[in-house]
């Protein structure tokens, strides 16, 4: 029987982790707030309620240690999903990431695995105070040993956080927070088929005259673009790309060498980022095929901005579609 | 102490007969110890408005005559008045968020009345209060919530640091200011320097709180640890970050720690005052638990209602600590009508004002986004700049913006 349910990514979110933890005991969620409250946005609402304290861990108010122990619980053969509640609070977990959450597994041969999942909520457009809005996937993109990993719709949240915390790698989870309680976005999941796979680069919309590739909330941003495009009788194929590290540019490779052109779009400052990865990449197996150089779209290489000048920070539907011009126009 | 209660058995007590596991009421009761903070709890004003002598503290707050007392009054009613003033204007949407202070108004005062203008204070983002004894007008602070500024004061001219978000990061901030206050040669005599640092109950669970300790204790850095445990971290209470009495946890680092009223401002000026005193003769490092309560919620953005109990609340009020200091002005006829009305006027006035201010504050023009990155220019920034500008130009032109 089919269950068809009309979600907002964080409602998906909140069921593929309630179905993540019947399905297997060893799951844990942990974080600040995450219990009583549901986390700030509510995505864990409930969960305490029906698993137990024990299974949802309010924690000390410690990224740290929050991460720290999760690798000891890992080890433990737990499958601990923790919580950092914006992506500017993630710092003081850095050194736990990058030293022993991503490196267990290379440093014993295999012997220890490290099915660990870390939520981030990210990215900008809530009108928030500091350190509510940035982007640093690029700089866990750079980190070796750990997967990341980005959702930008209400079906990929439900799978892809299942998938997550099926795998045994550990991984970032990028949740693009502004869209989380959407109701324009709201899809169709069917809950009652069996698990499908999401981490791979997925063409969102197919067209022939440009390529834009984003992740997370830029996808959006892309979609709009193509529709507003359409409108001006120019058609952009779109791709999600789902995975940031390692990186799936397959189907980009494909995409660029049947349309040309590409445009990379995202929140994040430019310098040293995952854009200019696709862009050196593309370049590197697209040379051929290329009509023009690889353009980009991303936050300026600035600190983020008082919130009130986030609608320049941020790239909206006419910054890429007037790189789309530019594109063209090469 | 109730904190004993489950402190492990010494060898030779015997099997686990001594329960050295408390039961969630005996961490409960002996952490909150809701209605009196427990029996080191230093009060000077009970919440009745009964003055308590103390051997120890009095001697630090004997210039406090009526006018004063006054004055510490007159201070908290302005700063709560522009904290509601500031939570009605976000409800109102001109603000983005908010951060109140109501309940804490005391602590903050208090503190922050006890610093020299040489001292320095590291606030984390919920110190307005503070902010406000040390001449930053409430209008500076503004624009951080209406989202138009990341920090709007001089920090030099009112040795206030700009707002920390990051919970705990200014605690290792301040510890390498009064470093360096030490290592000036400013401390060792009344004269002396002295830095204060502001955290909640839940920051003490950070890395960097601890580290902080540890800098400050090795070095005798002349800091005032000033932790405001409002009992809440959002919606986890503060038994969720320890097991035993936050102030009891300095000595494990090596240096005094106090619990204070938090409710009491003539507790927490004198007790700050002592603290800020040790620091300036050297003696190194205090820790002062504040014990308080958050009346409101978190921020604007948070639900109170999912974690807490109102009958918390109902309790906490009648420890008001503007109400206890009322109580104690007009019941000992230092104060009469005529003088809370005026307080209460002028409180009005400045609300207003700061209202006013908000509403017709300008947006930052788009330039700013690239203002100030670097202290040197940077070429890339310049063009990307430059290129941005010439972009919103194209729609000028076209007459669409
Ligand atoms: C490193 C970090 N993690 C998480 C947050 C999100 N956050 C903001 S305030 C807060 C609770 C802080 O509680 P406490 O330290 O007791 O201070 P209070 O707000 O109660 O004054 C949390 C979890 C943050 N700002 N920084």
């Amino acid at each position: 029987m089919t269950d068809l349910q009309k979600l907002t990514i964080g409602k998906a979110l909140n069921l593929g982790l309630r179905r993540a933890m019947e399905e297997d005991p060893k799951v844990l969620i942990m974080g600040e707030d995450v219990g009583k409250l549901g986390g700030v946005f509510r995505i864990t609402d409930g969960l305490q309620k029906d698993f137990g304290e024990q299974r949802v861990l309010d924690t000390p108010l410690a990224e740290s240690g929050i991460i720290g122990t999760a690798v000891g619980l890992a080890v433990r053969g737990f499958r601990p999903v923790c919580e950092i509640q914006f992506e500017g609070f993630i710092f003081p977990g850095f050194d736990q990431i990058s030293s022993q959450l991503a490196k267990l597994h290379y440093r014993t041969q295999g012997k220890v695995k490290m099915p660990v999942v870390i939520r981030v909520p990210f990215g900008g457009g809530i009108g928030a105070v500091e350190h509510h809005s940035e982007s640093p996937e690029s700089l866990f993109s750079h980190i070796a040993g750990l997967k990341v990993v980005s959702i930008s719709n209400a079906v990929d949240a439900y799978w892809g956080i299942q998938e997550a915390i099926r795998s045994d790698d550990p991984i970032l989870f990028f949740e693009p927070k502004k869209l989380y309680h959407s109701g324009a976005l709201k899809m169709e999941v069917d809950t009652s088929t069996a698990p499908s796979r999401v981490f791979a680069s997925q063409v969102v919309r197919e067209g022939t005259n440009a390529t834009v590739v984003a992740y997370g909330p830029s996808v959006k941003v892309a979609l709009d673009a193509a529709t507003a495009a359409e409108a001006e009788g120019k058609s952009l194929e779109v791709i999600d790309l789902r995975t940031l590290s390692p990186l799936d540019l397959g189907p980009v490779f494909e995409s660029v060498r049947k349309t040309g052109r590409l445009i990379a779009v995202s929140e994040a400052p430019s310098e040293s980022s995952l854009t200019s990865e696709i862009a050196a990449r593309v370049q590197q197996e697209c040379f051929y095929s290329l009509e023009s150089p690889v353009l980009r779209v991303t936050g300026f290489d600035t600190p983020y901005p008082p919130a009130k000048l986030e609608e320049h920070y941020l790239p909206d539907l006419d910054r890429v579609l007037h790189a789309v011009d530019r594109s063209l126009a090469w | 102490m109730p904190s004993e209660q489950w402190t492990h058995p010494e060898p030779g007590d015997g099997p686990a007969a001594v329960a050295a596991q408390p039961s969630p009421e005996q961490v409960i009761a002996g952490l909150r110890a809701t209605s009196e903070g427990g029996a080191e709890l230093t009060q000077l004003l009970t919440p009745e408005g009964q003055r308590v002598p103390s051997e120890r503290f009095d001697r630090y707050v004997e210039d406090v005559d009526d006018e004063t007392l006054k004055n510490l009054y007159r201070d908290m009613v302005l700063v709560r008045r522009a904290d509601r003033e500031a939570n009605a204007m976000q409800r109102q949407g001109q603000l983005g968020i908010w951060v109140p202070l109501l309940g804490q108004e005391a602590a903050q005062v208090g503190s922050g009345r006890a610093l020299q203008p040489r001292d320095m204070a590291f606030p984390s983002y919920r110190e307005h209060g503070v902010a406000y004894t040390r001449g930053v007008d409430m209008r500076e602070l503004i624009g951080i919530f209406r989202c138009t500024d990341h920090s709007g004061w001089d920090y030099q001219a009112h040795r206030f640091h700009p707002y920390t978000i990051v919970i705990g990061n200014q605690v290792l901030n301040a510890a390498g200011y009064a470093m360096g206050q030490k290592f000036e040669g400013k401390v060792g005599d009344e004269g002396g320097e002295a830095t204060i640092c502001y955290f909640g109950d839940g920051a003490t669970s950070q890395g960097d709180v601890h580290e902080g300790f540890v800098w400050a204790a090795v070095y005798d850095a002349p800091l005032v640890f000033f932790c405001q445990n409002n009992q809440w971290a959002i919606s986890e209470p503060t038994e969720r970050q320890s097991r035993l009495p936050l102030y009891q946890r300095a000595r494990g680092y090596g240096f005094p720690g106090i619990r204070v009223d938090g409710n009491d401002v003539l507790a927490c000026l004198a007790v700050t005052r002592w603290a800020l005193e040790e620091c300036r003769h050297g003696n190194g490092p205090v820790l002062i638990e504040a014990f308080t309560y958050r009346m409101d919620a978190h921020t604007t953005t948070d639900d109170p209602t999912r974690y807490r109990l109102s009958d918390e609340l109902e309790e906490w009020k009648l420890k008001d600590p503007i109400e206890r200091v009322r109580a104690f002005l007009a019941r000992g006829g230092h104060a009469d009508q005529a003088f809370f009305d005026s307080v209460q006027a002028e409180a009005d006035k400045f609300a207003a004002e700061l209202r006013d201010y908000t509403f017709n504050m300008p947006e930052p023009p788009p330039d700013r986004v690239f203002s100030q990155v670097y202290a040197e220019p940077s070429p890339v920034l310049e063009a990307q700049r430059e290129e941005y500008l010439s972009y919103l130009d194209g729609f000028a032109a076209a007459g669409e913006h």
